[in-house]
């Protein structure tokens, strides 16, 4: 994991290890100054030298000009490396993420890599800076402190080396116990949170049944339930300061009642007791900053593992070693075709046994129930997924032959979550052939019948499409992703449930200009309704992962009873027909 | 959604310095704040202000005890044949004392923080949720929930770093300041002014460079934002990418932000790093300073300085610069925080949903032919109507009776949605709304259990002006069940009796059956028990929409407002949730968003409406022979005029 991370770093090596030196420029100046300050005091105070103080003054002030460089240096360094690396990160994530197949987008689901490449990197890019610049000078600021202090008096030094063991301990295993609080916290939190949104997103239904009252009452005991644990939390937390005080106190004392009866006999200068007293602020600092440290590392441990996880990945798809370039034909043969979700094996098998064959231009109807695998069927037409037995044939050669990019140019698929991308309405058609002419775009927009409401928009095709396609309705936006769809000339065109919010009109009349325009394309229409696949060529049912019936959809009406049961649920007499144009 | 919310604290970014937003009255935002606060936990924090000024006292204590530890200690003592340690223990033991009593301050100032800031946020977000749970719909209508949530997840999260940390802190530092101030004033009057000028150096430093640092911070978050929404978009249509093999072009885009990004980011982090170093290296030239000065005025005993009053000095001065340094940072913190009070408050004052209905809902039972009021549980209800004039109290069986009398209304005055709606639905009877998107159907139902109130017209319940009728009794009398279907996490029978908390288990059981839920929650791992979270997201679309009918079973309103969606499910649970919502209906007066045939054909009358007028109305045979909208609809021959 670590490695993962490290190996980013890339060209930002030179920063990353200029930095830590830097740090440690910057402790040895801020060590050598109590040094300079006792001998200030000292020789030229108390030895009434004024040359000595305005001598020593200025090699002070150079030791701080060069405490300067070096903490500057750190600083701007640090921020390269760190800012360097989080940006390695996004990229090599967003790489990989490119070579994903869909069942490693699948895996991770589309909120957490958003996560991933956002907060966790940025969590990273903080923890990274902290290491550069603390982890390698709190310890040495720790070193060079003791080293000093034992070279002025190791009897008296030997009094920090006891309470830094002393708080160490006492900090390690109060800010233990507090973290495991905290983190029990956050998880209450996130769950009233989460009840928060639950009832700002359900307000209708909170006040229509009237239930303000009891969701208040809800709300006061979890409110309650986290008072009490943040409370045992941050009790915890509050002994942290006083134990540090504590220890300084007692040190500053012990040194001052030993310094003192050394001094007196002449075994130690006022000085050097100054400077000790100094050391003394300096260790327990660093310390209280190296826990910190570690703190931060252990919380960002989390993030580097998610993030490792994205880079380490294996796409699951991989082009061959001579990849076909050209697919002739539309031609679909499934043969033998099982398939599972997991790749191992494991799990269960989604589709199983699945034959069929279908020639060039011929238009297919699929209908079954929710999870009969009908958008699982399709899916391996255009190699988004690889089967885990038999083998399905486009044009004649086994998809796993083609190059994956000639392959989905020649199979367009419209997805059944499809999305539109912000920009105009021509930047989102041109996905579909970026060097497509705006009469091609116009073109397709009339085969999808999306020109009628495109032309009436005040921009036009100029329109801007907000992030999500917001700012159409759920009918538009397919008929723009059926049109963009449309514009890669495709050989084999698959529409996943894609007509589902357009009224039955327009539908009958999308379906009227496939027919007449691309009659050479393979088309696979998937729908729920009834009426969106009569007019198909043949229509293919599905059941439980298995195909229940393949036929002219007047022969299935006759033989299968699963069409049969559709067909009359939705056209039959009493039956219930869609009425207007869904949402 | 769940992505919307940030992490548990919501940390805000660090080092936001200098990008503080601007707040209007940030002092009387700050006022309310503490009055809040104070109100409750006022004693808190009086003690907390005490035991600050004693912990600070101790601290200053042990720091002007180096001087006489030198000066009157260990100088008299120097020389000495036989030294006499006696009254530097005593001094040791006396300054022991001090420390001793700093500690056990400090430890009690942070464990009163502790249980004042916890107590005040328990109480501040009951206290916004209580008043959320009154605002009117329209409010959560107006506001994008993303920014609710935030006044939750981050506001008050922000408002906790500043009541348990800055206040302390900003407190701790001023005073220390003042004392340190004074204390060196005590030392020596010239040498401080020495101090105070290289102070103000180093405050006009930081300043620049926290402006500097300020300007990169914001176009660092800009660029950060860029970047993120162009993460979110590509994520959430990675796969269309894939489909469209648009892999190179995202790719190049994203390396484009990124590298943006990444420079910006550099910059910001520079500068605010840079700040920590300058000061410490001024602080240390500001002790060279002093040094010199201050050997020169004791070198010469310039009016009484001595040499320990120097040592003192030193200590002091060094301990000048970080209080100050410490109040600029929690400063800026305060100022975010009271920019998230700011919003906190704006929603408590939110006006909450007026109710000026006195008509109440009462158990009723039948007595010599009259209804009259009783405390048991009948299942019959009455509206108890007192009118003032007469000085009388009527009570008039709940049937279910509706009419509009020419109802116009906006959700903005200036924007009418529907207009001079007229409409009669009689105990039992089904009305179907219909026609295309955008036409005012989903309005119509917002008016009657007033989650909107109408600008003009009237509204009718069983004969009375549902502005007389107390609010939460119009809405007890009434059920939904809305397309979007909304869970609550707890159970399965937990979110059936939503509808009725005090339902029976054969109640429950009854409504699962009667809108064929029964079923499929019975396949579920823990059946009636089994857990839902996340709005149900372990169901289906239409499993969801079972419970909700089943929910709305229990209740067992007299009056449904139902709006039909059957898009996304399959269909053999579109028909068991069309056989649910059947059952639903019979036998209540329905008005029904409708989608479906059945329904429709089914219904006592159709009312067509377009652009927010109702444009035809009768029975599904006297408007087909009407050869009008419903005709065109209906047949499917005008295609798409819904867009």
């Amino acid at each position: 994991m670590v490695g993962t991370i490290a190996k980013q770093i890339k060209e930002y090596k030179a920063p990353a290890i200029a930095t830590p030196c830097m740090m440690i420029g910057e402790v040895v100046a801020e060590m050598t100054i109590p040094v300079l300050m006792g001998r200030i005091v000292d020789e030229g105070i108390y030895g009434g030298s004024m040359d000595f103080i305005v001598h020593t003054g200025i090699i002070m002030l150079a030791v701080a000009l060069l405490g300067l460089l070096c903490g500057v240096g750190g600083a701007v360094f640090g921020a390269k490396a760190s800012t360097g690396l989080a940006k390695n990160l996004r990229k090599a994530m967003n790489d990989n993420i490119q070579r994903f197949s869909f069942s490693n987008i699948d895996h991770f689901s589309t909120s957490s890599l958003v996560t991933r490449l956002t907060t966790d990197t940025t969590n990273i890019q903080n923890a990274f800076q902290m290491i550069l610049r603390m982890a390698m000078r709190a310890p040495a600021s720790i070193i060079v402190a003791m080293i000093m202090a034992f070279s002025i008096s190791a009897r008296l030094s030997s009094v920090y080396l006891f309470a830094v063991i002393v708080l160490g301990t006492v900090i390690f295993f109060v800010s233990r116990s507090t973290m495991k609080y905290f983190k029990a916290v956050f998880e209450k939190y996130d769950a009233l949170n989460a009840s928060v949104q639950e009832n700002v997103n359900a307000i209708r239904v909170v006040k229509a049944y009237v239930r303000e009252d009891y969701e208040i009452g809800k709300f006061r005991k979890a409110a309650m339930n986290i008072y009490l644990m943040f409370l045992q939390a941050e009790l915890r937390m509050a002994v942290m300061g006083p134990v540090m005080q504590a220890a300084v106190y007692s040190s500053i004392l012990t040194i001052s009642w030993l310094g003192a009866k050394m001094i007196v006999t002449s075994e130690l200068t006022t000085g050097s007791l100054m400077s000790l007293l100094t050391y003394c602020m300096n260790i327990l600092m660093s310390l209280m900053m190296l826990t910190f440290v570690i703190v931060m590392i252990t919380m960002s441990a989390a993030s580097a593992r998610r993030i490792a996880e994205v880079i380490e990945e294996e796409p699951e798809l991989k082009n061959p070693e001579n990849p076909v370039m050209v697919i002739p034909d539309g031609s679909v043969v499934f043969d033998h075709v099982d398939f599972r979700y997991n790749v191992k094996g494991e799990g269960e098998a989604v589709l199983k046994d699945v034959n069929f064959s279908v020639k060039s231009g011929e238009s297919i109807g699929v209908i079954g129930a929710t999870g009969s695998a009908k958008s699982t069927l399709v899916s391996l037409i255009s190699r988004l997924y690889d089967v885990t037995g038999g083998s399905v044939m486009v044009g004649g050669r086994d998809v796993r032959e083609y190059d994956m990019t000639a392959l989905r140019d020649a199979v367009s698929v419209v997805l059944q979550k499809n999305v539109l991308f912000s920009g105009t309405i021509y930047d989102n058609l041109r996905w579909g052939d970026k060097d497509a002419t705006d009469g091609e775009c116009r073109r397709a927009c009339d085969l999808a019948c999306a020109s009628e409401f495109i032309e009436k928009m005040p921009d036009g095709y100029n329109t801007m499409i907000s992030q999500g396609g917001t700012n159409v309705s759920g009918g538009q936006k397919q008929r723009l992703c059926i049109a963009r769809a449309l514009l890669k000339k495709p050989k084999i065109l698959i529409l996943d449930d894609s007509t589902s919010a357009v009224d039955t009109a327009t539908d009958a009349k999308i379906r009227q200009a496939f027919r007449e325009e691309i009659p050479d394309t393979t088309k696979f229409i998937i729908a729920q309704r009834v009426s969106s696949v009569e007019d198909c060529d043949r229509i293919i049912v599905m059941n439980d992962g298995r195909i229940d019936g393949f036929d002219t959809p007047e022969n299935l009406l006759k033989t299968n009873t699963i069409y049969r049961e559709i067909y009359d649920s939705q056209k039959g007499i009493g039956g219930d027909g869609d009425f207007d144009e869904k949402k | 959604m769940a992505e919307e919310r940030r992490g548990p604290m919501g940390r805000p970014p660090r080092g936001m310095r200098g990008t503080a937003p601007k707040l209007e009255h940030p002092w009387k935002i700050l006022g309310r704040l503490m009055g809040l606060l104070f109100q409750k936990y006022g004693i808190h924090m009086v003690l907390v202000c005490i035991c600050i000024f004693v912990s600070v006292f101790a601290n200053v204590q042990g720091t002007l005890f180096t001087r006489s530890l030198i000066d009157d200690y260990i100088t008299p003592l120097m020389g000495t044949e036989a030294p006499d340690f006696g009254p530097l223990a005593a001094a040791i033991g006396r300054v022991a004392l001090f420390y001793g009593i700093g500690v056990a301050a400090a430890l009690a100032q942070s464990m009163l923080m502790a249980f004042a800031t916890q107590g005040f946020l328990r109480d501040l977000r009951t206290q916004v949720f209580e008043h959320m749970e009154t605002l009117p719909i329209r409010y959560f209508d107006t506001h994008a929930h993303g920014d609710i949530m935030s006044v939750y997840t981050n506001d008050i999260d922000t408002l906790r770093q500043m009541i348990s940390q800055s206040l302390p802190q900003i407190l701790n530092s001023t005073i220390t300041i003042v004392s340190v101030f004074v204390s060196m004033l005590i030392l020596s009057v010239p040498l401080t002014a020495v101090s105070l000028a290289m102070v103000a150096l180093m405050i006009f430093l930081t300043t620049k460079a926290t402006k500097i640092s300020g300007r990169n911070f914001v176009s660092q978050q800009s660029d950060l934002g860029r970047l993120n929404g162009f993460i979110e978009e590509t994520m959430e249509g990675e796969k269309v990418v894939k489909v469209f093999n648009h892999e190179p072009q995202t790719t190049e885009e994203f390396n484009r932000l990124n590298e943006e990004l990444c420079r910006s980011a550099y910059r910001a982090n520079a500068f605010s790093n840079v700040v920590g170093p300058i000061n410490a290296q001024l602080s240390n030239a500001s002790y060279v300073v002093c040094a010199i000065v201050g050997g020169a005025m004791a070198l010469n005993t310039f009016a009484g300085f001595t040499v320990g009053a120097l040592a003192s000095f030193l200590t002091f001065n060094k301990s000048f610069g970080m209080p100050i340094n410490q109040l600029s940072m929690q400063l800026n913190a305060v100022v975010m925080a009271l920019a998230g009070a700011d919003r906190i408050f704006r929603l408590l004052d939110e006006k909450p949903e007026e109710d000026e209905g006195y008509v109440t809902l009462v158990n009723a039972k039948e007595q010599d032919g009259k209804l009259t009021e009783t405390n048991e549980h009948t299942g019959r209800w009455a509206w108890k109507h007192y009118h003032k004039d007469t000085d009388t109290t009527d009570y008039k069986a709940l049937e279910g009776d509706v009419v509009f009398e020419d109802v116009t209304f906006g959700y903005n005055p200036d924007k009418v949605i529907l207009h001079d709606i007229s409409l009669h639905a009689r105990p039992g009877e089904k009305v179907a709304l219909v026609g295309s998107t955008g036409a005012g159907k989903t309005t119509i139902t917002n008016l009657i259990n007033r989650f909107y109130d109408i600008q003009e017209g009237k509204i009718r319940y069983d004969g009375i002006n549902i502005g007389k009728i107390r609010k939460d009794d119009l809405r007890r009398s009434l059920g939904i069940v809305l397309q979007d279907t909304h869970l609550f996490t707890g159970t399965v029978r937990d979110n059936i009796r939503y509808g009725k908390l005090d339902a029976t288990e054969e109640e429950i059981l009854a409504a699962a059956r009667l809108a064929n839920a029964d079923g499929f929650i019975r396949r579920l791992p823990d059946g009636y028990d089994t857990m839902l979270t996340g709005d149900g997201s372990n169901l289906s679309q239409g499993q969801r929409q079972l419970l909700a009918i089943a929910r709305a079973a229990v209740a067992d309103p007299p009056v449904l407002i139902l709006d039909e969606a059957t898009s996304s499910i399959d269909t053999r649970t579109e028909k068991l949730v069309q056989d649910g919502m059947d059952r639903l209906m019979a036998g209540r007066t329905t008005f029904v968003i409708a989608h479906r045939l059945s329904t429709i054909r089914n219904s006592d009358m159709i009312l067509v409406l377009e652009q927010g007028q109702i444009i035809e109305r009768g029975n599904h045979e006297q408007l087909l022979a009407k050869k009008g909208r419903y005709y065109q609809l209906y047949t499917g021959m005008k295609a798409d005029g819904a867009q």
